[in-house]
Formats: structure tokens, sequence, C-alpha cells
């Protein structure tokens, strides 16, 4: 009997996929940018291919850093991809090997033990046999780990887990019924006919002696086809579907495609890839510290995804770039929300959702908002300067960072003009983190008129926000420095000459400065230099928001005052004497939220300048007697 | 038998803990004051004048150190009610320093702290020569002399109100209710000892809540010519005169305004005392949103703590001027000999 009628659903859920992928690829793939369908072309027949499959291997089928987080954790998502994987490879070489004939179709290698139920009696097919039972009994071992997941996240060092969709449901039920009904079809079988290895064997054997097999088995062949089935009809429209689209993820992102600032068609295959695994869920500080859980990245690419109204969960986010750190798909959580801010702002996402209720007459209203202009800001008169010192809107409500770094530089003998002393014009990021991009150009085309016209080579700013802008949507001849770089270029120099202070300090990165611009030794070698530097518990790349991010302009002062708590309280564990920081508004906030003193690095350094000698003979003669005072 | 003389402990030795104090031992009941400093006074022992009518605050203080002085009253200075326990019908009271107190009753009369302007960073205290606080400038009067840091006398002095006051970025959304009527005293103040100078009061909103307070801002307009912008200044920097450059909007007029000034004195709220919070933490105290003591009933219980035997005087509970706080005191005495009574 070669065909069986229960084969079919399996049949016609892999054909439809396989398709529905296809055709889902070549939309996606018309839908690219030229120069994007060009790297992708390129890529396919150069490096990237192959650095493609190392990684599909090593992410998509091992999980490596699902593994590094947590081993248990990743030995689940191991177990489930990498021996389902297996199962089928070897089960189509099984089947090729002691099937029929040559060349069969998968039905034949899936459903292989009911067309072959004696088969594995002895030598090789016997070896192939326990083999196959051990992949079954590898993946079964994920499989329980998933369910107690489930149920009992902390764990796996999840604190939290993603809420499901009824389409996510049962789309997870047929999967988790996957493996079960094909262990229990497979030794129904072998019990009948006395064959199958340690697992399928032995429980077969087991079941045989008090259940009719014979009966029982075409019920379990039936629910084994129908799960993979359902899973396979449902892909498309659960979280699942980001198993195949995972795959060409990687493959996009290796030709090097990005997200820009634009949305896309690899904007559309990120959202897709989501695995909605909640990982970034678990280190989202409004989630441990504010208890907010539901304005996560996992929820608003599920909103993308599903085309909801998202607007509030686009709008929450502190854009500290933790969850972009820990993002074992590598989506860009980061720039996919900007995106969507600045549709949000423009009437695009509005109208969509406004179409959809027939509010005609809103639209033209939203049509007819004014857009704000800058157009009032009159050119500044041509001042040259070697150094240029940009100061921004946050350090001037932090004036001891801009007396520390006037002091700093006065004591090295940089001539420089101090950019915005008597206030100048914002940087243009607050704006553009708001999706307000060409209100922000205006501001840009300002400031960078001051810069060129200047002269300046190097234009030094105190505001890691400033910072990451200048960097990256200004075009300046002059280099951009960090204030922290720039002292460390002084020291290395040697133009300044510094005290060290005997104090234990913790450094914080800032998250523009550190994730947002990659600058993390350069602070650290300069508060080397002056001070005791202690360690902290999660810093670099993943160091905490303090909560005052201008990222976020929905979440309360009371919900920040939480997350400001809870990072300084992580950050002043080990009891230093000061909290250092390299942000004036990550100063501001955590001089609320901590008993600990807490100082810009550049008012650490100006500290450690040495003091103009001013002391008297009444002084030094009071002294001198302590001295002998305290000899005796 | 002769029943055992009543015994309660006021911790705090401020204006509400002095008028309980004195109010308890006129009863017959022993009281001992707990005060932190070295004299009992509070943040009056600072202070030069009081609003609304400008009297010397020494005439208050005569009057609260007269009141203390009574046999039945043993002061504790230097020492602060660190928590309060209940053993059968007493209390315990643990000081600082390890000794320990028993009584009948307890006064919470912890008072507030002055906001400490360090943290508004944007306004320079600590940072800028002639950034000064209300306090300081109340000092100043003190000795007569309101002057700049190098000596001379300021032309132009600028009051920026609701310092740590209805200011969501420090945790504190509630008004301090007496800061207003200050800068207009203090502004007053400040034109008659300097009649050269011109000054001006940012504020938010003016509440003039008191008796004859309306007519006090009233005459320093009329009378005084203090000036007055609606507007919170963001930032202060100096320029290259050492002068004080503030960044203002005028929300009457519209748009945003520049000053030079040569001394700024910022009108520092109140806050929960430090050992008011931590007793409340080791007691088991609740605490509002604002940090102040939370009392049984916002209306007609506003001296009962839920707790029997404890009860709360003056500012440890919301922020008052003197009048209420003795007010509140002599009601939180009430309270207090009732629970005794009914033992």
């Amino acid at each position: 009997m070669s065909s069986e009628i229960f084969i079919w659903p399996f049949n016609l859920g892999l054909y439809f996929i396989l398709i529905y992928s296809v055709v889902r690829s070549t939309i996606w793939f018309r839908s690219l940018s030229r120069a994007d369908k060009l790297r992708l072309q390129r890529g396919f027949f150069g490096m990237p291919f192959m650095q493609s499959i190392r990684e599909i291997f090593m992410e998509s089928l091992l999980h490596r850093r699902i593994f590094k987080k947590n081993p248990v954790l990743g030995y689940m998502h191991m177990s489930l991809a990498f021996g389902w994987f297996l199962l089928i490879v070897f089960g189509t070489i099984e089947a090729d090997f002691f099937g029929e004939k040559h060349l069969n179709p998968p039905s034949h290698a899936i459903f292989f033990r009911w067309f072959n139920p004696e088969h594995g009696a002895s030598g090789l097919a016997s070896v192939f046999t326990q083999w196959m039972d051990f992949l079954l009994a590898f993946i079964l071992s994920g499989l329980l780990l998933a369910i107690i997941k489930r149920f009992i996240p902390g764990m796996m060092g999840m604190k939290k887990t993603t809420k499901h969709t009824w389409t996510d449901r049962i789309a997870l039920t047929s999967l988790w019924l996957i493996f079960p009904s094909r262990l229990l079809a497979e030794s129904f079988t072998c019990g009948v006919h006395g064959s199958g290895g340690f697992l399928t064997g032995n429980l077969g054997a087991a079941l045989a002696s008090f259940l009719p097999a014979a009966d029982m088995a075409p019920w379990f062949w039936w629910l084994y086809s129908l799960s993979l089935g359902t899973f396979f009809f449902l892909l498309p429209v659960t979280r699942y579907f980001h198993i195949p689209v995972e795959l060409l993820l990687i493959f996009m992102r290796n030709s090097g495609i990005t997200t820009a600032d634009r949305w896309s068609a690899y904007s559309e295959v990120q959202t897709h890839a989501c695995s909605s695994c909640g990982i970034c869920i678990s280190v989202c500080q409004m989630s441990r510290a504010a208890g907010i859980n539901d304005m996560q990245s996992a929820y608003f690419i599920k909103g993308l995804r599903n085309e909801r109204d998202i607007a509030a969960i686009t709008a929450n986010c502190l854009m500290c770039g933790r969850c972009d750190e820990v993002c074992p798909v590598g989506i860009e959580l980061g720039p996919l929300r900007l995106i969507e801010r600045r549709q949000g702002e423009r009437p695009a996402t509005r109208l969509k959702f406004i179409d959809r209720y027939g509010l005609t007459r809103r639209r033209e209203q939203i049509e007819r908002e004014p857009t704000q202009s800058y157009s009032y800001l009159v050119p500044e008169e041509e001042q040259q300067a070697d150094v240029l010192f940009f100061a921004g809107c946050m350090t001037h409500l932090t004036p001891s960072v801009i007396v520390a770094m006037k002091k700093i530089m006065d004591s090295a003998g940089v001539r420089y003009r101090f950019m915005d002393e008597q206030g100048g014009v914002c940087c243009g990021r607050p704006l553009m983190l708001a999706g307000r991009d060409r209100e922000a150009r205006e501001l840009i085309n300002h400031n960078s008129d001051i810069i060129w016209k200047s002269g300046a080579k190097t234009l030094v700013t105190s505001c890691p926000i400033c910072y990451k802008v200048f960097r990256e949507s200004y075009y300046l001849e002059a280099q951009v420095m960090h204030h922290s770089e720039f002292i460390n270029l002084l020291i290395e120099e040697g133009s300044l000459r510094l005290g060290y202070l005997h104090r234990r300090v913790v450094y914080h990165d800032p998250c523009d400065l550190g994730r947002g611009s990659g600058i993390y030794d350069e602070p650290r070698a300069v508060i080397s230099y002056v001070a005791e530097l202690q360690p902290v518990p999660e810093e670099r790349s993943m160091s905490l928001c303090c909560g005052g991010s201008l990222g976020n302009l929905t979440l309360s002062s009371e919900k920040r005052a939480l997350i400001a708590a809870d990072a300084a309280g992580t950050l002043t564990r080990s009891a230093p004497d000061e909290l250092i920081t390299a942000c004036p508004l990550c100063k501001k906030t955590f001089a609320q939220a901590t008993e600990t003193r807490v100082s810009d690095i550049a008012e650490l350094v100006a500290v450690a300048l040495p003091k103009p000698v001013r002391r008297t003979r009444s002084r030094s003669l009071a002294n001198t007697v302590k001295v002998v005072a305290d000899g005796l | 038998m002769k029943e055992k003389r009543k015994h309660v402990i006021v911790a705090g030795g401020g204006v509400a803990g002095m008028e309980a104090a004195g109010s308890l031992a006129e009863m017959g009941i022993r009281v001992t004051l707990v005060e932190k400093g070295e004299d009992p006074g509070g943040h009056l022992l600072q202070w030069h004048a009081l609003f609304p009518g400008r009297r010397p605050a020494e005439e208050v203080r005569k009057y609260l150190r007269k009141r203390i002085a009574h046999e039945n009253i043993n002061v504790i200075t230097r020492t602060t009610v660190e928590k309060i326990r209940h053993h059968g019908h007493e209390v315990i009271a643990d000081l600082s320093g390890g000794k320990q107190e028993r009584a009948d009753a307890v006064i919470v009369a912890t008072g507030f702290d002055l906001f400490d302007a360090h943290r508004k960073e944007e306004y320079g205290y600590g940072i800028y020569d002639n950034v000064i606080t209300s306090a300081d400038l109340e000092d100043m009067f003190n000795r007569k002399k309101v002057a700049r840091a190098d000596g001379s006398p300021p032309s132009r002095i600028g009051f920026i109100h609701c310092v740590g006051s209805r200011d969501e970025k420090v945790n504190n959304n509630h008004c301090s209710k007496v800061c207003c009527v200050t800068a207009v005293k203090q502004a007053i103040e400040v034109r008659k000892l300097l009649p050269e100078s011109e000054v001006f009061c940012f504020y938010m909103d003016m509440r003039m809540f008191g008796p004859y307070y309306e007519e006090l801002y009233r005459e320093s307009q009329e009378v005084h010519n203090v000036n007055y912008i609606r507007g919170k200044v963001s930032e202060a920097s100096v320029n290259i005169n050492n002068r004080l450059v503030i960044k203002v909007e005028d929300t009457l007029a519209g748009r945003p305004l520049k000053m030079e000034l040569d001394l700024m004195v910022l009108m520092v709220g109140m806050e929960m005392s430090k050992p008011g919070t931590r007793l409340a933490e080791a007691s088991g105290l609740n605490t509002g949103i604002n940090r102040f003591l939370e009392s049984a009933d916002h209306h007609y219980g506003s001296n009962l703590s839920g707790v029997a035997g404890i009860f709360y005087a003056g500012t440890c509970t919301a922020p008052m001027n003197i009048t209420d706080t003795i007010s509140h005191s002599r009601a939180a005495v009430e309270e207090t000999v009732r629970y005794l009574g009914g033992r």
C-alpha cells in the first residue's frame, strides 16, 4: 500500500507552505530598492552566502546566542530546531536508502515507519533505527522544557514571556502535538510488528501488551499528519513564520541590507522574523523597574505584523537599545520604532487607522494641520576657531559640567570657542527621536552653517545625545568628539597635568555614548587615570538606561523615578564614593535617585587639576606643628 | 494608691513640638521633648521676621521658649527618635545613640526639611557665587546686610518661586504653601534695605491663602515697586561681568525673556524631613505620595496616625505656616489627652 489518505493533511500543508514562502519571498524581493536588489544578487554569488549558511547553522539551528544567555533556554531551542532538522535529514536518507525506491516524496520519509513497519531488524538498518529514536528523544526533551517554560518562565532566566494570540495558541498546540504523536504512532506500529529502536521498540512492546496496537496505530498516524498539516497551514499567520523568514533575514543582512530610516521590504522581513521569544521583555527596564509589560519590542513587532493601532506602544519606549543588544534574531528594533514614529506623527498610520472607520472629515483636518518651521532662525556671524565647544541644551541645565570643561580646557591651553554660550540652537536629535525629521533638518542646517564657517578642526560636545547626531546626521569636516574622548586625548598628548584622587568610583555608560556610539574605553581610561574605577553589574553594551531618556515622551515621572532608582541602586551596589557618568541627562536623573554623589566625568577631572598654590605662612606653620605632633 | 503620672514623648522640638510640649505640661502630663539640634526652635531659629506683618521672629521664639520652660518638661537635645514600638499599653521610643524612652503616647512633630537647592542644578546653587536660598537671605537679614559674594550691594535681585515645589522633575508635586508669601515679605525687606535696587519675582501662581497675605502682595507692588513676572526660570549662567543671566518665559506676555541679575534668591520648598522619613519607615507609619505622614482621616483625623498612642502635629503631615502649625499641635494634644483618659 503506497498511498494512505492520512498523509494528505501533511502533504497539503507542506505544499501550501512551500508555495506560500516562494511567493512571499518573490513579493518582498520585487519591492526592495534597486540598490538592495543588487546587494542581494551580489551576495548570492559571494562571501555573504557562505556567511549566511554558517550563521543559519549557528543561530537558527544551534541557537548559540540564546545558549550564551541561558544554557537551558539554548538547549530547548537547539533540541527543537537542530533535532527536527536532523530528523528530517536522516529521515530522508533513511527513506532513500531503505525505501522501495530512491527519491521518494517527503511523505515517505516523514511516515517511513508506517510504510516500512518491519524495518530495522539488523545491520545498518538497526543502527539507523536507534539513531532516529535518539533524535526523537532529543526533540522530546526540548519539548518538555518548552512546556515547563510556558508555565514557569523564571526557570530559564526569563522574567516574562509573551502573551499569545489565539492563532498562535492553536499553532503552538499543533507544534507540541507533532512529536508526541509521532512517538506514539511509531511505537504502536513497532509494537504490532515487534520492531523499533530503544524508544519506539520498548514503548511499543509495552503498549501492545495491554492495548489493541494494530487498531490504535492509524489514529496516531492521523494525529501526526494533522498536527503537521495544521502547523504548516497556520504558519504564515503565526509567530512561527519566523522559522522560514529568519533564513531570508540572515541572508539579506549578510548581503549588507540595513533598516535605514524608511519602511521597506527589509523592515517587513524583520517583523516576520521575530519569534516573540520575549527576551526583549526580560531586559526592558520599563518591565523590571516600572511594571510596564505590554510596550516591549515583541509587542511592537507583533502589532506591526498584524497591522494593529500601536501608536501608544510605539511612543512608550526609552529608546535605550538594550533589546537591540539581546535580540537573538538581530532585528533592528530601535530603527524600526523610529520609522513607525515618523509615520505616526505624519498622517500615514493615523490615516490608515482613520480610513478603516471612514472618518473622512478628520482626515481632511489632519491633512490641513500645519507643520512647524524654524525659518525664523537667522544665520550667525562668521567666527573662526580651532576647537568649538558645544555644550547642548541639557548641559546648560548642568552648569557644573560647563564650569568643569572650561577649567579643563583652560588648564590644557586649548584655544576654543564656546559655540552656544549665549544659548544656541538644539542639535536636532530630540526632534528626530520624536519622528520629526524635516524640522530636525532645519536645526541641523543652521548649526552646520556655524560649524563650517568657523573652520574648526574639532567639535567637542558634552552631551552624548548631541554627539550621536553630530556624528551621524551632520556633514562636517570637523572631527566630532565627546568630551570624554577629548579629555582622553588631552591626557595622552600630555597637555593636562592631573593629580590622583583617592576615591572609589563607578561609571555609568550613557545609552547614546555607549550602545549608541560605541564609546566605552575612553571614559574608562580618563576615570582610571584620576581615580579608582570599580566594575558594575551591567555595563558597556548592557548598560542600564538612567530613566531620563528623551526618547520617551509618554512615560510618567513616577515611572521614570522608579526606573532611575532601580538603575542607580544597581550601579551603587558596591557603595562607591561617587557615581560618574558622561551625560548631563543621566547626571540630572541620577541626582534625584540616589544619595551617592553623582558627577560628570569632566567634574571628576576638574577636581584632579592642580590647585593654584596659595599657602600662607601661619598655615604652613600650623601644618608643621601638626606633622611634628603626629610624629611624636 | 495614687495613679502613676502620664508620660508623653514629643518627637521634634520645632514650633509644633514646643507648643505640644507646653500644652501637655500645663495639664500635668510629664513630657520628654526630643530635639535633633543644639536647641529647640527648629527652622524658626534661622528666621529674621515673619509674614504677614513682618514682626520679628524673636517674639514667637520667646513665646515658645517660655512655653517649654516648665517643670514637667524634660528636653533632650542632639537626639532623634528612630523607632516607636508598642509594649502592652506603653510605647517605647528607640532614640539615636541607643537609649530608650518609655511613655504612654508619642506625638510625632518631626517637621520638614528645606528642599536642597543643589538638586535643581540648572539654577546654579553652589556653582555660581550669587545664587542663594530664601533661608540664606533670611540669614543676611539677621546680619542686616544683603550683599553679593564680593560684598557689593546688588542692584537687581530676582526671586525664583517654586524651587523644589510643584516640580515633577524632582518628584515633588505638592505646593509648599508658604514660599509665595515669604517671597513677598522678603522682596519688601530687600527693597527697604536697598531702596535703589530693582526686585523681580518669577512665579507660577501667587497663592495668598492666609489673612492679610493678599494685602501684603498688593502693598509690595503699590508701595515697594516689586515686579512680578509669571513664568518659570529654565536655566541660569554667568556672563563675563560675573552677573547672572537667567532665561525665563514671560507667560503673560507670551515671549521668552533673558535677564541679568546681581543676586538670585531660590524660594526653596518644604519636604518631609529625613529623620521623619526614617522614623516612619522603621515604625511602619503610612506616608503619602508626597512622602509626608499620612493621617488616618484627611478631614477630621489629621492628628491621628491610625496606630494607638501615636499622634501627629504640624508640618510632618503637610506644609503649614506657623499659625496653622500651632493650631494643629494643640489639636494633637487634645487627641492625645482623650486617648490617655480613655485607657
